[in-house]
This record gives structure tokens, sequence and C-alpha cells, in this order.
């Protein structure tokens, strides 16, 4: 940006406003909790009353002490720096979940808390998904996204006060998502089991932070709009469909935690999982690719290898991917016709796919170099490699004779997995790695000797754990045999009895 | 703001003139390679959607040159599953139960197809090896809410628990609790009676003043003495046998609620000889009676 002429500090617009309505809404969560009957809905809007009461005090003391006040000829800088910080603090607590629920799953005896029924396996294992992707994954792209659609639109963030409500709105959103699943309260969704006050309030969460994006947008100083933005975008919008219609519920009562969703049976099954696959389409697949397509050219100072394939792969993957939903119920109640569509569909998304691959490695060419001397660039590209293969996994896994021997079992954990760690989680790093010294204003991380022994460690990590889960998952397959437990005793028992 | 093409001195290829943030794109053209293989996976995804069922219409939906459908696949699988069962459930269904039982042939025919079937049908709630869990009652032992004969056992499984079948088996203990027909003090009273019933140690004073209350509010169907009565489903309340637990606290939360599950009625589901052959598993391998 321009160098300030006006260097006159104000605290951001809307400050005010948010203050009354956070005070109205604690006010509104007091009386909701102590009208309730219901343990798990105080519960939780106990919690949502003393995030109101925290943001209350924390900009009445901003605004009375001045500390709010920012440059308006700046970039805000500092909603990212938090979003850094709660990006890495989410990570530790999903991989934690994950190493427990695998610990419970490899010593259940030892891992095992009839006491603690919160720490019970089918409690912890949404915590640890939904923390991975929705806490971890979901603040590295707001982070990421405000980032970008500032820089590639030489604009600040629209909004005033929102670009922070939207990042503390989200934190609010993970606690009472994750404090919900350890109380029980969930839909029983994959991806989509905080149940319907929590949703509402990831929805006005979304909604501004659509809004605080389109804003940014809206005022840019460049003619045309980064790949990037096309694809945060895309991630956002398409998000914000899914929740909707996914998670469309009656509650039992404006006091209740409890809620019934409006579909049933296989149409269910057919909505959840149209979401539930374009969770990973749109939130693991297009946010990250935004993140590849500004760290990549940024880091290794090339220029993105064609702009015709990345509007052929953008347009093609949007339409392909929300088709392919249903190649998770092949064999299932849902109709042969559907499964075929989500079959045939996935087929065709393999090259879409593969297209923000190419984009990504090509964009290498005149710079290889850098993949011995720098361990980012190597990161962000074995990060890209494993995006590759994850997603010819999936399309070939789509498959239903393919699909009869990999699904229900290790298989699909270790497709995941491969996914969520080896993509998600490197270019993540990547990103991290390349933002933190820019706004921290350092000359680098803190050791580049780290980051070497950071992308071993983990490289080999999934390695192990992949290969573990193909051999798992087929050994599973191959062993289902006709012979079940059987409470059937010998005829001598029985004769005496 | 470069909006002129220039060309990247190491590729020689042109860039598109655009920059953001110092971010510039080369004008490649499609890879080759990547656009042939994504029409070879739309021809195939064509191909494949002309061959099986595929897409919806008003009516219906294509049906595909190959004519596959999964349920009919189902269907032809389950008839041959029928034939190779044929002579075994056709003499399953001229024996009684207790022919079945005796013969040993039959016997290990209903113990087969008992046990695959109960694995499908029951283990979900009474456990894979039919010991239950809290609110599910164990099959495995000699306590038996409805009667634990052969006859019994069939007939349970025919008209279920507080199912939707119109001869279904049917009690319903009332909540005491919950629609207030004992006061707090009287159901802890009656905890207290209840704990001694089982043969345990109460507080003497509480369970001489719930005595007459037992006398007329549970005895109707537990029985003077608390032994239950099979012929109404009331559980014996002496014995060690809980469905929904034996401490204090369990046992006030029954006389609060009133809890009663819910079998579904398997007649409608299962042939006659499958319900036949489950009746001789299930009494095979308990304390029949």
């Amino acid at each position: 940006m321009s160098a300030p002429s006006h260097p006159e500090l104000k605290a951001p617009a809307g400050s005010a406003g948010l203050l009354a309505l956070s005070i109205i809404s604690a006010l509104v969560a007091i009386v909701a909790a102590g009208l309730s009957q219901d343990p798990i809905f105080r519960f939780q809007v106990e919690i949502f009353a003393l995030g109101a009461i925290v943001a209350a005090f924390a900009l009445n003391a901003g605004l009375a002490s001045g500390s709010l006040r920012e440059d308006p000829d700046r970039y805000s800088d500092n909603v990212i720096k938090a979003g850094v910080i709660a990006t890495m603090f989410w990570c530790l607590a999903g991989l934690a979940a994950g190493t427990l629920i695998a610990a419970q799953l490899s010593w259940p005896r030892i891992f095992y808390f009839p006491e603690l029924g919160f720490l019970n396996f089918g409690r912890l294992r949404p915590l640890h998904t939904s923390a991975v992707i929705f806490a971890f994954g979901g603040n590295a792209l707001i982070a990421t996204s405000f980032w970008v659609v500032q820089r590639t639109c030489k604009a600040k963030l629209a909004g005033g006060i929102a670009p922070w409500f939207v990042f503390w709105g989200y934190q609010l959103f993970i606690v009472l998502a994750a404090t919900g699943y350890l109380a029980g309260a969930t839909q029983s969704k994959e991806y989509a089991e905080p149940e319907w006050l929590t949703d509402i309030w990831l929805t006005i969460v979304w909604v501004a932070y659509l809004l605080v994006f389109l804003g940014t947008i809206w005022k840019r100083k460049e003619p045309h709009i980064y790949v990037a933005n096309w694809f945060y975008l895309a991630f956002i919008v398409t998000v914000a469909l899914l929740h909707l219609v996914n998670n469309a519920a009656v509650p039992v009562s404006p006091l209740s935690h409890k809620s019934y969703g409006v579909f049933a049976g296989v149409q269910d099954a057919l909505v959840q999982w149209w979401y539930g696959h374009n969770a990973v389409g749109f939130f693991l697949t297009a946010g990250f690719l935004a993140m590849m397509y500004y760290f990549v050219p940024k880091r290794v100072e090339r220029p993105v290898y064609s702009y015709r394939l990345s509007i052929v792969h953008f347009w093609a993957l949007i339409f392909i991917y929300i088709w392919a939903g249903p190649h998770h119920l092949h064999y299932t109640a849902l109709p042969q016709w559907a499964q075929t569509l989500g079959m045939t569909f996935s087929i065709m998304l393999w090259m879409p796919s593969w297209g923000g691959m190419i984009n990504g490695l090509m964009t290498l060419s005149g710079a290889w170099d850098k993949l011995r001397t720098d361990p980012v660039v190597r990161m962000m590209v074995v990060s890209i490699a494993f995006y590759g293969m994850s997603t010819f996994e999936g399309p070939v896994m789509s498959i239903r004779a393919v699909n009869a021997l990999s699904h229900y079992t290790d298989w699909t954990i270790g497709h995941v997995h491969s996914g969520a760690l080896g993509w998600v989680g490197f270019i993540s790093f990547g990103a991290i790695y390349c933002m933190v010294p820019w706004l921290w204003k350092k000359a680098g991380m803190y050791s580049n000797k780290l980051i070497e022994w950071h992308f071993w460690i983990a490289t080999t990590g999934i390695l192990l754990y992949i290969a573990a889960m193909w051999v798992s998952g087929i050994m599973a397959t191959a062993s289902l045999k006709p012979s079940r437990p059987s409470m059937s005793r010998t005829s001598s028992a029985r004769s005496a009895a | 703001m470069a909006s002129e093409r220039e060309t990247d001195d190491v590729t020689g290829v042109e860039t598109t003139g655009h920059e953001w943030d110092g971010i510039r794109e080369l004008d490649n053209p499609l890879p080759r390679w990547w656009l042939w293989t994504w029409y070879g996976c739309i021809a195939f995804a064509v191909g494949y959607m002309i061959l099986m069922p595929a897409w919806p219409g008003v009516t219906g939906y294509t049906k595909g040159l190959l004519g596959h459908s999964d349920r009919v696949d189902v269907s032809r699988e389950l008839a041959a599953l029928e034939v190779q069962r044929g002579a075994g459930a056709a003499s399953m269904r001229k024996a009684s139960l207790e022919q079945i039982e005796k013969d040993p042939e039959l016997l290990a025919y209903a113990q087969n197809v008992g046990q695959s079937v109960f694995g499908d049908n029951c283990a979900t709630c009474h456990g894979i090896g039919g010991t239950g869990g809290a609110g599910y009652p164990n099959l495995r032992d000699d306590v038996w809410l409805w009667g634990g004969s052969l006859q019994d056992i069939q007939h349970t499984l025919l008209v279920g628990i507080r199912a939707d079948h119109p001869q279904t088996r049917m009690a319903q203990m009332p909540a005491f609790g919950r629609d207030e027909l004992l006061a707090p003090a009287a159901i802890s009273d009656m905890t207290e009676y209840v704990v001694k019933l089982s043969g345990r140690s109460a507080d003497a004073a509480a369970v001489a003043r719930a005595g007459p209350v037992y006398a007329a509010q549970c005895a109707a169907c537990h029985g003077a003495e608390g032994r239950g009565i099979q012929a109404t489903g009331a559980p014996n309340l002496t014995d060690a046998d809980w469905l929904y637990g034996s401490d204090r606290v369990a046992i006030s939360g029954q006389i609060y609620a009133g809890k009663g599950g819910v079998m579904p009625a398997w007649g409608g589901r299962l042939s006659p000889e499958t319900i036949k052959a489950l009746s001789v598993y299930i009494h095979a391998n308990a304390g029949g009676q």
C-alpha cells in the first residue's frame, strides 16, 4: 500500500455496535440458560454467555484505552497474527485428540475411562476430526485468506471490526462444538455433528466472513481478481450452502439442545454425503488450493505455470465435485442410478483435481534447485504430491468394485489422512512458515534446521501411516469370512443344563 | 500494474500481463496429456452411464444397456439361498420345537441358522454373545421376563415386547415419581424395600414404612414376595439379576420413571422356520426352562 499520508488512528467501524450486541447476546443467553430444563442446553448457552461477556469486556477495555485503534491505511495484520496462533493451538489440540483415540484403539484396556464417559472413543473421534478439519484447517484458511485477499487486492480488509468478529466468533464456534461433542450434543452426521444452536452461530459468523471477503474484493485496486481469491470465494460460498442444507432441522423446543433433521432415511443419507464429500471438496481442496496458488509462486518467486489451466480446472472442479457425494453410499439403500452418478463424476473429477497439482508443481520450473535449499518449498511440493496421490486414490476408491474392497476398512482412514496430513497439513505449514516472518517482521523462521526435521519426521510418519492402513484395510476385507463369533457351546455342556 | 504481456526469461513463455503482489501468470496452454486423459475419463464415465442405471427422469431412471440391477442381484442371491436351505427349511417347518431340539441333525441346522440370524438381527441389542447389557436382557442365564420355555421364546419373537403387533407382550410399570403417584420420600423408602427384597441390608424403618405401599402399588404385578410374574412380564425383584442396575440410584430411578424397553415383533420379518431355528438356538444356549 502507498505510504500513509494521514496516520489518523481510530477504532474500527462497528466496535461500539459489537459491544452492544455482545451485552445483549450475553443477557439473552443467561435468560435462556435460566429458563431451560435441559442441562446440555444450559451448558452450551452458558459457554456462549461467557464468550459474549469476555467479548464485551475486551471491547470495552479496547475502546476505553484506545488499543483497538488502527491505521486505516495499513493492512489488517493483527487479526492474521491471532489466526496463525489459533491455527497452531488447534493443531496441537487436534493432533493430541487423534493420538489419544489411536491409543484407545491400540490399547483399549489402558485408555478406557469408564468414570469419564466424555473421554469415550465415540465422543473423542468427532472431536478429533472436527478439531483437525474445522479448528486447525478452518483457522489456517481464514488467516491465509485474510492475508492473501488484502495483498492481491491491494485493499485493507472490509468491515471495520468484522474480521475480528469472524475470528473470535469462529473460535467460539469451535469451543461450542467441541464441548458439545464431549457433553453428548450431536446430530450424528459426519463432519456436521454440532446441534442447531451451534449451527446457527456458525451461520452468522460465516456470513460475516463472506461479507468481509466480498467487501475486500469489492474495493480492490487491481483490475482482475487473482485465482487464489476465486478458490477462497468458492470455498466460503459453497460451505455456507452445504452447511445450511445439511443442518436443516427442527429443534425439540427453543430451550432444548436437541433437534431433528428435516430429511429422513436414504434422502438424509444422500444429503449428508453430498455435504460430507463437498466438505472435502470445498473446505479441504478448494480452500487449500487457494493457499497453494498464492504461497507457492510467492515462495519460489516464479510465475504461475498456466493461467488457462487455472481457469479450466477451477470451473471443472466446482461443477463436478458437487456430484460426487453418492460414492460414499455404494451398495446401500441408495438407488443404483445415484451410485452410478457418484462414481462416474468422481472419475471425471480426477483430471480437474490434477490441474491444481500441475499448476502447483510446474510453477517450480526454473526454480527446482530450491527443493534442495529451502525446506519450506520442499514441504509445499511434497504437499502437492500428496494432493495428487489422494485425488487419484479418491476416484479409484469411488469405483464400485474397488469400493467393495476398501469401504468400511482402514483404507478409507488412510486415504483421509494422506489428504489431511500430507496435503492440508503440509500446505498449511508451508504457508505459515512463509507468513510468520512476514507478519512479525523477521528475517526468517527461528530455525531452518527444525523445519528440516519437521519435514522429514512428518513425511516418514505419513508414509508409514498410510502404508499401514492400506495393508490393514485390504487384510480386513480379505478376512471377511462368513464365520462370526458365536454364543453356541458344546452339546455336552447343554445336556447338563 | 503491468497490463502488457511480457516474456518469462527462464521458460521463454509469455505472461498474461496480470500481476498481483508480485505474482505473474504464464500463458501456457493446457498440457496435452492432461486434456486427453480427462477426455478419456469423460468417455469412460459416459460409457458407464450408457451401460448402467444412471439418469433419473420423471417416472423412473435410465436402466442402462446391460440391464444390470443391484436389486435383481440381491433377489436372485436370496432365491438361491432359499433353494439351498430348501430341504432343511421344510423339515424345520414340519418338526415341533421339541423335536428339533432332540434331533441332532435338526438341532445342528437350527444352531447354524440361529447363529447367523442372531448376529444380523439380535446382537445389536443383546450383544454378539447374547449376554445383553443395561436395559437389554441377558439371554444366556436362567432369568426370563416373559418365560424361557421354547414356546415362550418363540411367542416373544413372533409378537415382540411393547411392539406394534396387536398381540404384543405388553407390560407397563407406572412412572411413580414422574407421574407423582408417590412422593419423593415414599420412593426413597420403596428403594430400601426393593433392596431388602433382594436380600441385601437396608434401612429397617424405611422398609417398614414402604411395606403397605408395596402391598397396595407393586404386589399386583411383582407378587407379594417380589418374585415377579412371568405371565405379565413383571421381573423378579428377589434375585441378583437387574435389567436397569442394582444400586439404589438405579432402583429409585426405575421407580421414578418406570422404564420399559421395546423389542420388535419379528413375525413379519423372519420366516416361521427361521423363528423356530432362532427359538431353539436361544433356548439351547441359555439356562432353558
